[in-house]
């Protein structure tokens, strides 16, 4: 099939950047889409033109690397799927694609469709975690666990960290992204000591980053690749809830709040 | 009072007093549907609801002072539940400097979720409008102190003021509707038994506000309310 | 130069804590004054940057991803590997041990393997205490399954993402100690080589990828931990971004590189579907439990599979290996699947892959106990296939995996550069020959949380709290090499694109050194690879500045080492005359096709000092002896 495409280019986190129309001729319905792009940049690439730049690497929906909004849908058409899981045969010849990067404040474009998406790993910093120092820990199985609160943090702990809910989102926050850490960790009883702290420290490092708030549209779990319920943000909600009247936390970050 | 000002300093924690207040809204909503539709039985009865509500409370508390109490709390709860939604509207404006070319593609939000903000601003208009026009009369032509159910009804000849309810309580119906979920869902009411009924009951809630409020002023537009 | 494995004397079980013991330690008021380089943040990168940062080193961790938490280790989909004997089914540390060097063929060493299945224990509690929430019993207790045909049940999981959670619970330890001070992360930040002082590894210099700076970092001690080398056939499982670059740098520097040419193929990928593309994807092993493999007895069938009856299908696996059937260990599976589809009898559109067909096992088990057990897995293969597997069979086929070789690493997991440590995929591991199932997680973590941070300390007290300069003209020197390159690279302004020159490695090194090897096919390989590398250097082309953000220049940098590295896999090939494990030579096998080890004059590590690009490298031999698990030729016949 031929395409035609519009992709976002911009050559730096500082300059502006525009969408510049490109063909991509003879796809396979087999090809994914990021080799749709891969087989223009080759060809870019013979005319001594600068490929476009975007981010992947497992290609194969697990390491949260890829993403690109596609058609006004981040990760494309195709519900539970990242980017590099999607494959041609959902479009049709003729068809026009608008290719362009996550968009919000806290994740800057660092060049065409790739961003820099620190502000997630700086929310874990601040306590997204278990302290659990390497070696003093009990026997595995001396805590049991429900299975279904086992299962329930898996489903949470599924999230690999694109980002795709902060680009879905109207209001570019970050809310799943934070829920699923704090009610994975939340849920299980390791996570208890900390789970004050946690959520607390969490929201203000998500608030100091500059993700809007959210308005509870559900557009992040419909664009989560890994389909992760907006129940945890009612979960997280309550946690924050509680965490606040209950206590004034020990270990509030520098900055936060 | 500490703790709840460090709620409200994260956006989580507004949220959840826009939802708390949110709730007061709501219990206000109804009582006041109720009262309104006391008008389908006549001045007597009207009047004399109007009355109770100044009387309510005794003998702890004097003439209207209950009344008042409600009217501070009220206030106070619009005064957060508004800021609240202006300071993370702005949160929210500033947090996608470049906007997405052609929109995001709703895929599970509603018209409801993606008009709270404009929507609330209809109703705090309205709001003001609904005080001037009932309480102080002064947006009402033939305001006669005291005399509620006169004014209700003659305010309601109008057909411009008639349509400016409807809208206003559309713009209420559609608030609830996404309200009472979204709410359910800041206050972290959840259970994956019970999830399944939140939808349901923010319909039911939006759409009892919108036919208990609409009928009283589409009645005595349509005279059956004379 | 020799190779000191440095294994302590002493009954095997006693090894490991003699040489705990013998460690010398860092005074805890000193350990502030060291600094740590971990390159690498996947299962060994990440837990060892944590757990030495949590002592109180100064740990600098370097990725070339945008976050640490997207390093390779995450697409592992199986599970993890421990002798904790929770089933109650007759496991212990001997038996895994028993197991892994059975399994690795006997080309591994015997007390690192020892130690490693003594540790999978704590790698279980660790992970638990961190919140990964591995797959549970109703009664709340931890679950098990047996895996890769292992007769008990000691793998761990968490759904089909056990890489990814066990990763997550690492990047977190990480984070807890970025967000403590004591680890500094440098995500996109590529290491491009290693600087030695006095002999002794001491920094290494990076390009920054987002800027294209150049610049060096120094240290006490450097810690590489930067994954295996399988992207070097162009396609294989591996992550897009995963290269050889940091241990071939440090290669070139000096230390030796241990038996490159142990690779492993998975039998269960997903064939390639045209020209275009650009990876394989696995498919988890546990469909070989219900699904039977086959292809047409005819060459050149056309008709689709459901019209071939029963006679004409021949389900080789089942014929030639009656006991084990679909079941056969990976390299067999593998290596038989290539042969049918050589032999012209390959299945699909390109006629390369061989069927995994459920139809029996849906008829049967019904529809829905197939559907529970691999819904998830139909579901993946459908969307990459566009093929529903509950209708049509599946077409699978063998894709390069895994990298047993690697830098050389004694005991201590140093490797011939003092000062230079090497962990996880990226040394040659505890695997031997042949890596069994669920025991690369292991590996990983168990090096990166309960060795190296031991056995670091050792030779930190030695060296002593001097202070780091990266100032030294070592560092200078290097830095301006680096910088050379970058510009080289860019400057052949030729015509073809460094993927194009990629798959044609790729090619090559498949033909001649994928899952079967022979003196013939080796020796071209050998003249190709050179051809290739000059044609690289001279008509690659390699848009952009370096200066910038440049994808391209990246993956021309990774290829420039690829095409090195390349020929000396085929070289190690070529010189190991027996096969053994995943090294499959054709000249050495038994009358019924089996591989045929030959203890007698290749029970040894392969280790190669490099002499320069196109010079033949050096090799050096570290004898293996097996005291505890007697030689025995495998057999699943
Ligand atoms: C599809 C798949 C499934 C698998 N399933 C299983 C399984 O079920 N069980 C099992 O035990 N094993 C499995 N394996 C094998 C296992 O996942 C890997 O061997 C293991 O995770 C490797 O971990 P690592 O920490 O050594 O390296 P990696 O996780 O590959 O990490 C390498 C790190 O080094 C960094 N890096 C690399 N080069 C540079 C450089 N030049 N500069 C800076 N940083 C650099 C990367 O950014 C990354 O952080 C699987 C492998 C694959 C491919
Ligand atoms: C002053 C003008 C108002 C504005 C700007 C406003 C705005 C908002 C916004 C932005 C929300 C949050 C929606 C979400 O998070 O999904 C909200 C929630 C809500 N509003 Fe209003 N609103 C206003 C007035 C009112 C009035 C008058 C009522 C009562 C009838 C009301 C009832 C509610 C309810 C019940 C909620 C649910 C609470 C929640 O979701 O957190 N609002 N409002
Ligand atoms: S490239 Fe890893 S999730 Fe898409």
């Amino acid at each position: 099939m031929n395409l035609v495409l519009h992709v976002w280019r911009q050559a730096s986190p500082t300059v502006k950047g525009g969408f510049v129309r490109y063909e991509a001729k003879d796809i396979s319905d087999h090809a994914s889409f990021l080799e749709m792009l891969d087989i223009v940049n080759e060809q870019l690439t013979e005319n001594g033109e600068e490929p476009i730049a975007f981010e992947h690497d497992c290609r194969e929906g697990i390491c949260g690397s890829c993403g690109l909004v596609i058609n006004g849908v981040p990760h494309g058409p195709q519900h539970g799927a990242a980017t590099c899981q999607l494959h041609m045969r959902h479009y049709k010849d003729g068809d026009q694609i608008w290719i362009e990067p996550w968009r919000a404040k806290a994740f800057p474009v660092v060049k065409d469709l790739v961003v820099d998406r620190g502000a997630l790993d700086r929310i874990i910093q601040v306590g997204g975690y278990i302290s659990a120092r390497t070696g003093a820990v009990p026997d595995a199985n001396a805590t049991l666990i429900r299975k279904e609160h086992a299962e329930l943090a898996m489903d949470a702990a599924s999230c690999i960290g694109c980002g795709a809910c902060v680009a879905a989102c109207p209001n570019a926050s970050a809310m799943l992204f934070v829920a699923a850490k704090v009610s994975h960790l939340g849920l299980l009883p390791q996570g208890q000591p900390e789970r004050r702290d946690r959520v607390l420290n969490l929201v203000a490092q998500m608030d100091s980053e500059g993700f809007g708030s959210c308005t509870n549209h559900a557009e992040c779990e419909a664009s989560c690749p890994k389909q992760i319920s907006i129940d945890f943000i009612a979960r997280l909600n309550r946690d924050l809830f509680v965490a606040s009247l209950a206590q004034t936390p020990e270990r509030m970050v520098a900055g936060a709040g | 009072m500490r703790r709840v000002l460090s709620l409200y300093r994260s956006s989580v924690g507004k949220k959840i007093l826009m939802a708390v207040t949110g709730v007061v809204f709501v219990l206000f909503v109804f009582a006041h549907m109720f009262g309104n539709l006391k008008a389908f039985y006549g001045p007597e009865k009207f009047n004399h609801y109007a009355e109770f509500l100044r009387d309510v409370g005794a003998p702890a508390f004097g003439h209207g002072q209950l009344l008042w109490l409600f009217r501070v709390v009220l206030l106070f709860a619009v005064v957060i539940h508004a800021l609240a939604a202006f300071q993370l509207w702005r949160m929210s404006a500033v947090a996608r400097p470049v906007p997405y070319a052609r929109g995001l593609q709703p895929e599970e939000s509603t018209y409801a979720s993606r008009t709270m903000r404009w929507g609330g601003v209809i109703l705090l208009a309205f709001v003001v409008y609904h005080l001037l026009h009932f309480t102080t009369g002064t947006a009402h032509p033939d305001f006669v102190p005291g005399a509620a159910y006169e004014n209700l009804v003659i305010g309601f000849q109008s057909i411009p003021v008639v349509i400016a309810y409807l809208v206003a309580m559309g713009a209420l119906c559609l608030h609830l509707y996404h309200g009472v979920w979204s709410g359910l869902q800041t206050l972290g009411v959840n259970h994956q038994r019970y999830n399944r009924y939140r939808r349901p009951l923010a319909v039911l809630v939006a759409g009892i506000v919108f036919i208990g409020f609409v009928s009283v002023p589409v009645a005595i537009a349509a005279g059956i309310i004379v | 130069m020799e190779l000191d494995s440095k294994v302590p004397s002493g009954p095997i079980q006693e090894k490991w804590d003699k040489r705990k013991f013998e460690l010398k330690l860092v005074n805890p008021a000193n350990k502030r004054k060291y600094t740590v380089i971990v390159v690498g943040s996947g299962l060994a990168g990440a837990s060892a940057a944590a757990s030495l940062g949590e002592l109180g080193y100064i740990v600098k961790c370097f990725c070339y991803q945008d976050s640490a938490r997207r390093a390779h280790s995450i697409a592992a989909q199986g599970g993890i590997n421990a002798a904790k004997n929770y089933q109650n089914d007759g496991d212990s540390i001997w038996r895994l041990f028993y197991d892994t060097v059975k399994g690795g063929d006997y080309r591994s060493r015997e007390a690192n393997v020892y130690r490693l299945a003594q540790v999978s224990n704590n790698i279980i509690d660790q992970c638990v205490a961190q919140g990964v929430p591995f797959a549970r019993e109703y009664g709340g207790l931890l679950a098990n399954r047996s895996f890769g045909g292992a007769q008990v049940s000691r793998t761990f999981y968490a759904r089909g993402q056990t890489g990814q959670q066990l990763l997550v619970g690492a990047y977190h330890a990480l984070a807890k100690e970025v967000g403590n001070g004591t680890v500094q992360m440098f995500p996109r930040t590529e290491m491009l080589d290693l600087v030695l002082v006095d002999g002794q590894a001491r920094g290494i210099v990076v390009r920054d990828m987002v800027t294209g700076k150049v610049s060096s970092h120094a240290a006490h001690a450097v810690v590489l931990a930067t994954g295996g080398y399988s992207n070097v056939y162009f396609f294989s499982t591996n992550a897009k971004g995963c290269n050889t670059t940091a241990i071939w740098r440090a290669h070139r520097r000096g230390a030796v590189f241990a038996n490159p040419c142990f690779t492993q193929i998975h039998p269960t990928c997903i064939p390639r579907a045209g020209e275009y593309q650009s990876k394989l994807t696995l498919m988890s092993e546990s469909l070989r439990n219900d699904g039977r493999i086959w292809v047409p007895k005819e060459q050149g069938e056309n008709r689709p599979a459901a019209q071939i009856p029963d006679a004409e299908r021949d389900y080789y696996l089942e014929r030639l290996y009656p006991s084990f059937g679909n079941l056969t260990p990976r390299d067999i599976a593998s290596r038989r699947a290539k042969e049918a589809v050589d032999d012209g009898r390959g299945v699909g559109l390109l006629k390369n892959g061989v069927y995994l067909d459920f139809r029996d096992a849906i008829q049967r088990l019904g529809k829905s106990v197939i559907e529970e057990r691999y819904g998830n897995l139909f579901e993946m293969y459908e969307r990459i296939t566009g093929e529903n597997p509950y209708a049509v069979p599946m077409r699978i086929y063998p894709a390069p995996h895994y990298t047993m070789g690697g830098l050389w690493v004694d005991y201590d997991l140093q490797s011939t550069i003092p000062g230079l440590f090497v962990i996880g995929e990226a040394n040659f591991s505890d695997h031997g020959a042949n890596r069994l199932g669920a025991s690369a997680l292991m590996q990983g973590l168990a090096d990166g949380y309960f060795v190296l941070p031991y056995t670091i300390s050792d030779y930190l007290a030695r060296v002593g709290p001097t202070k780091t300069d990266p100032t030294h003209a070592a560092f200078g020197a290097v830095e301006r090499e680096v910088g050379e390159r970058v510009k080289k690279l860019l400057a052949v302004n030729g015509k073809l694109t460094v993927d194009t020159i990629h798959r044609d490695l790729g090619q090559v090194m498949w033909d001649a050194c994928g899952m079967a090897r022979s003196r013939g096919a080796l020796e071209k390989g050998l003249e190709a690879i050179p051809e290739i590398r000059e044609r690289f250097w001279r008509e690659v082309r390699v848009p952009g500045r370096g200066e910038d953000f440049n994808q391209s220049l990246e993956k021309a940098g990774r290829l420039a080492d690829f095409l090195e590295l390349g020929e000396l896999m085929c070289r190690d090939a070529l010189h190991r005359e027996e096969s053994s494990g995943g090294h499959f030579r054709e000249e050495f096998q038994t009358p019924e096709g089996e591989a045929k080890r030959d203890d007698e004059r290749f029970a040894f590590v392969s280790a190669w000092e490099f002499t320069g690009v196109g010079s033949a490298p050096k090799l050096h031999q570290e004898p293996l002896s097996f005291e505890n698990v007697p030689l025995s030729q495998r057999s699943y016949k």
